[in-house]
């Protein structure tokens, strides 16, 4: 008999692989993201590279000679005695990449100042110039105060403040950790099991619509019973969303680990520029960048703290549990919806059923957003306790630390409730999907329910 | 010996009584006929058979023994509401469908070849069933049922879907299984067919047996003293006493008249005035079609 689930099981897994649009899905995905990433920040990457002249005109005044300093790859020329309207239509044959003019009012006025060019500047750019100008003005609205020995005391006064965090558990132990991080992971943690648990689940249903409405289902239970039709479909489209995310992971990494190489060749790490480690945090690779990069940007050096603390996540934990509530979330879900499949015609039909089964879910990833805002909510807690809504929210809360009595309560009542909704799914699968042409609803199921074999 | 034997079964669907006390008896190598109205409860008796359902009373037996799991394998059954997955490929079907059934992969291979050859869809193994005929894919599902050689095989009214040749293809390959030592089940609503292919029957209207028995019995029984006699040219039996008219018709310069013999009358006296009304072509007892006797005993019972 188990045979048989098995050969179920390799139809399931092996339409679905095979099918087009799994190869896509599957392979581009990543791909795709992967290049949204990594294409603006290469070409941000070589812009930067090249050599930029830039004309400062200031009109009338002179106050900010040489206060814009020169970069590997930025040179700012102070052009006295031409006016702008000399230079505007010629600035490039004459070598520059854009004119700057600063008019006399930028003291008081702070966007009285132009930066023409012909192509869009880069940020990198714009913000060097900005952050030069601020200070410049800064020290000149100071010196207006005519305080004594004002440059000692700015250089004392000067501070970076950044906050560590510590988290001390039950035992005492001391442990650096992020608040950044543990929300990264809760938010990754919370929405990849919701789009796991609803995609797979939807499938489910799909499979069983369709085998109900093309008739095979006749067929097939002639020859298996519809309990072992329905496991063999649950198991096998978990199969399917198993290998999709491993694939994702591998590839993920695979992409991350060339998108560091190429990164590190393209430039030296120094002039890394701000706007290409910004983007790079969204990507994996800001972890192995991170700890492979001399400490002289202040930035960069933070992205090791940032892998440090991230690994001082209970990585153990975090992924023994998202396989868990994984498992059992989705084989709960996917039960219902294969109930559903089977007393409807239709897919249209499913809407009525839907609703009140897309609530908890939808429910469980707010208040996983939620709980990344507060992880001690009582909301939170209670969510992450209900089976329905517990794969969602426990796995966000995970990173902000559980109690065990909390965590172990939670699968334990994630696993009696799912052993229930398996048991009862079936034994409306097994009437539903013989039931035709006839509108089904809630109560129609609880009969189903108690149909003796 | 019954090959199957189903005794006193009953289903209830919440108040609906879907098959109330009903006994079928099927001997071996026989073709045996399950008919009745829709929704008689013909397709709950072959769901319970196949232990798609069970029974809330009543025993099932198989070759005299109790029917247990397993015995699913030895039973082949095409429903009415038959499908396949549309976007799979034929063979990979079914050898799917026939790995269900308990057959290695190999075997079902070897079996698959031969019948794919002798119903001639060879060519369509690799095709997506989506782009099968109606006729081929019924085809398809014909082998599907029969690949396993079961014991005991359930037609659902398998010749839905068939152009008349096909049709044909069909019911000589359903006596060649009977040759081969398979006994049939076959339901249907094409009385037709069940003159031509059963042996015995089994007719159920709203859940209870209301007639069962041999085909050739049965139709006996409800001839009651009908006849039929064919005149050359334009022809009239005297109206008398001893028999009843029931119809009558010309055709192509004949007269065909059906008539009952009223009780106590001798069939000579009725042929020796019919003789010298015209030239008689042919004389015979007028047996029921199984469509008039379905007719009239569902008709007399609702």
């Amino acid at each position: 008999m188990m045979n048989k689930v098995s050969v179920i099981i390799k139809r399931e897994y092996l339409t679905r692989v095979r099918k087009k649009s799994f190869i896509i899905m599957t392979i581009l995905a990543p791909l795709l993201m992967a290049l949204l990433i990594v294409v603006p920040t290469l070409l941000m990457m070589n812009q930067e590279q090249d050599y930029k002249k830039i004309a400062v005109i200031e009109d009338g005044t002179d106050l900010f000679r040489g206060k814009i300093g020169n970069t590997k790859n930025l040179e700012f020329v102070y052009l006295e005695g031409i006016r702008i309207s000399d230079l505007k239509n010629s600035f490039e044959q004459a070598g520059y990449y854009g004119i700057l003019y600063i008019s006399p009012e930028i003291i008081t006025t702070p966007n009285a100042i132009q930066l023409l060019s012909k192509k869009q500047p880069p940020i990198g750019m714009l913000e060097h110039i900005e952050k030069s100008l601020e200070k410049e003005i800064e020290k000149q609205k100071l010196k207006a105060y005519d305080i004594e020995d004002l440059d000692e005391i700015m250089k004392n006064v000067e501070t970076r403040v950044s906050i560590q965090t510590i988290k001390i558990d039950d035992s005492g132990n001391v442990k650096e950790t992020s608040t950044g991080v543990a929300m990264a992971l809760a938010y990754i943690g919370g929405f990849l099991m919701y789009m796991l648990v609803f995609m797979f689940g939807a499938q489910v249903m799909r499979g069983v619509i369709e085998e109900k409405t093309s008739r095979v289902v006749e067929v097939i239970v002639s020859s298996v019973k519809p309990v072992q039709l329905m496991m063999g479909k649950i198991i096998g489209i978990a199969l399917v969303g198993l290998t999709q995310f491993l694939i994702w992971v591998f590839l993920t990494i695979a992409i991350a680990g060339s998108l560091k190489s190429t990164v590190l060749q393209k430039s030296d790490l120094q002039e890394l520029s701000r706007d290409a480690a910004r983007s790079l945090m969204a990507e994996e690779t800001r972890v192995q960048t991170a700890t492979s990069i001399p400490e002289t940007d202040t930035r960069i050096s933070e992205f090791g703290k940032l892998f440090e603390t991230a690994m001082n996540q209970p990585w153990g934990l975090i992924i023994i549990s998202f396989i868990f509530y994984f498992i059992t979330g989705y084989l709960l879900y996917a039960s219902i919806f294969a109930a559903i499949g089977s007393a409807v015609d239709n897919e249209t039909e499913t809407q009525q059923f839907m609703l009140p089964v897309t609530i908890p879910i939808i429910l469980g990833l707010m208040v996983a957003m939620g709980t990344m805002q507060n992880p001690e909510s009582q909301l939170s807690l209670w969510c992450s306790i209900i089976p329905l809504t517990s794969p969602i929210v426990m796995i966000a809360r995970i990173p902000f630390g559980v109690p065990y009595w909390q965590l172990a309560l939670s699968m334990g009542l994630m696993v009696v409730t799912f052993a229930a909704f398996v048991w009862m799914a079936a034994k409306i699968y097994r009437t539903g999907i013989l039931m035709y042409g006839k509108k089904t609803s809630w109560k129609e199921m609880w009969k189903w329910l108690r149909y003796s074999g | 010996m019954a090959l199957f034997e189903a005794k006193n079964v009953t289903k209830q669907y919440g108040t609906q009584l879907a098959l109330d006390n009903v006994s079928i008896s099927v001997p071996e190598k026989c073709i045996f006929g399950l008919l009745g109205p829709n929704g008689a409860g013909k397709t709950t008796l072959i769901r319970i058979i196949n232990q798609i359902t069970g029974p809330d009373s009543g025993e099932l037996f198989l070759e005299g023994k109790k029917l247990k799991p397993d015995d699913v394998l030895r039973i082949g059954y095409l429903p009415e509401e038959r499908g396949l997955y549309k976007k799979m490929k034929v063979g990979e079907q079914a050898l799917y469908f026939a790995q269900l059934k308990g057959l290695t992969k190999a075997e079902a291979m070897k079996r698959l070849r031969y019948w794919f050859n002798k119903l001639d869809i060879a060519e369509w193994w690799g095709k997506k069933v989506e782009e099968l005929s109606k006729g081929m894919q019924q085809k398809v599902q014909f082998i599907t049922t029969v690949l396993h050689e079961p014991k005991l095989i359930i037609f659902d009214e398998p010749f839905t879907g068939f152009d008349p040749v096909n049709t044909n293809i069909i019911k000589n390959e359903i006596l060649f299984l009977r040759e081969m030592g398979s006994t049939i089940i076959f339901s249907t609503h094409n009385m037709e067919s069940v003159e031509e292919l059963c042996d015995n029957i089994t007719l159920i209207n709203k859940a209870k047996t209301i007639l069962e028995g041999n085909v050739d019995d049965i139709r006996r029984q409800w001839a009651a003293n009908e006849y039929e006699i064919v005149f050359e040219g334009n022809a009239a039996l005297p109206e008398q006493e001893k028999i009843n008219i029931l119809k009558r018709h010309d055709e192509n310069g004949r007269t065909r008249i059906r008539f009952r013999i009223r009780d106590g009358i001798d069939t000579n006296d009725v042929l020796g005035n019919a003789l010298v009304s015209g030239r008689i072509i042919s004389f015979n007892p007028a047996l029921p079609s199984m469509n008039e006797i379905f007719i009239r005993v569902v008709e007399s019972r609702n």
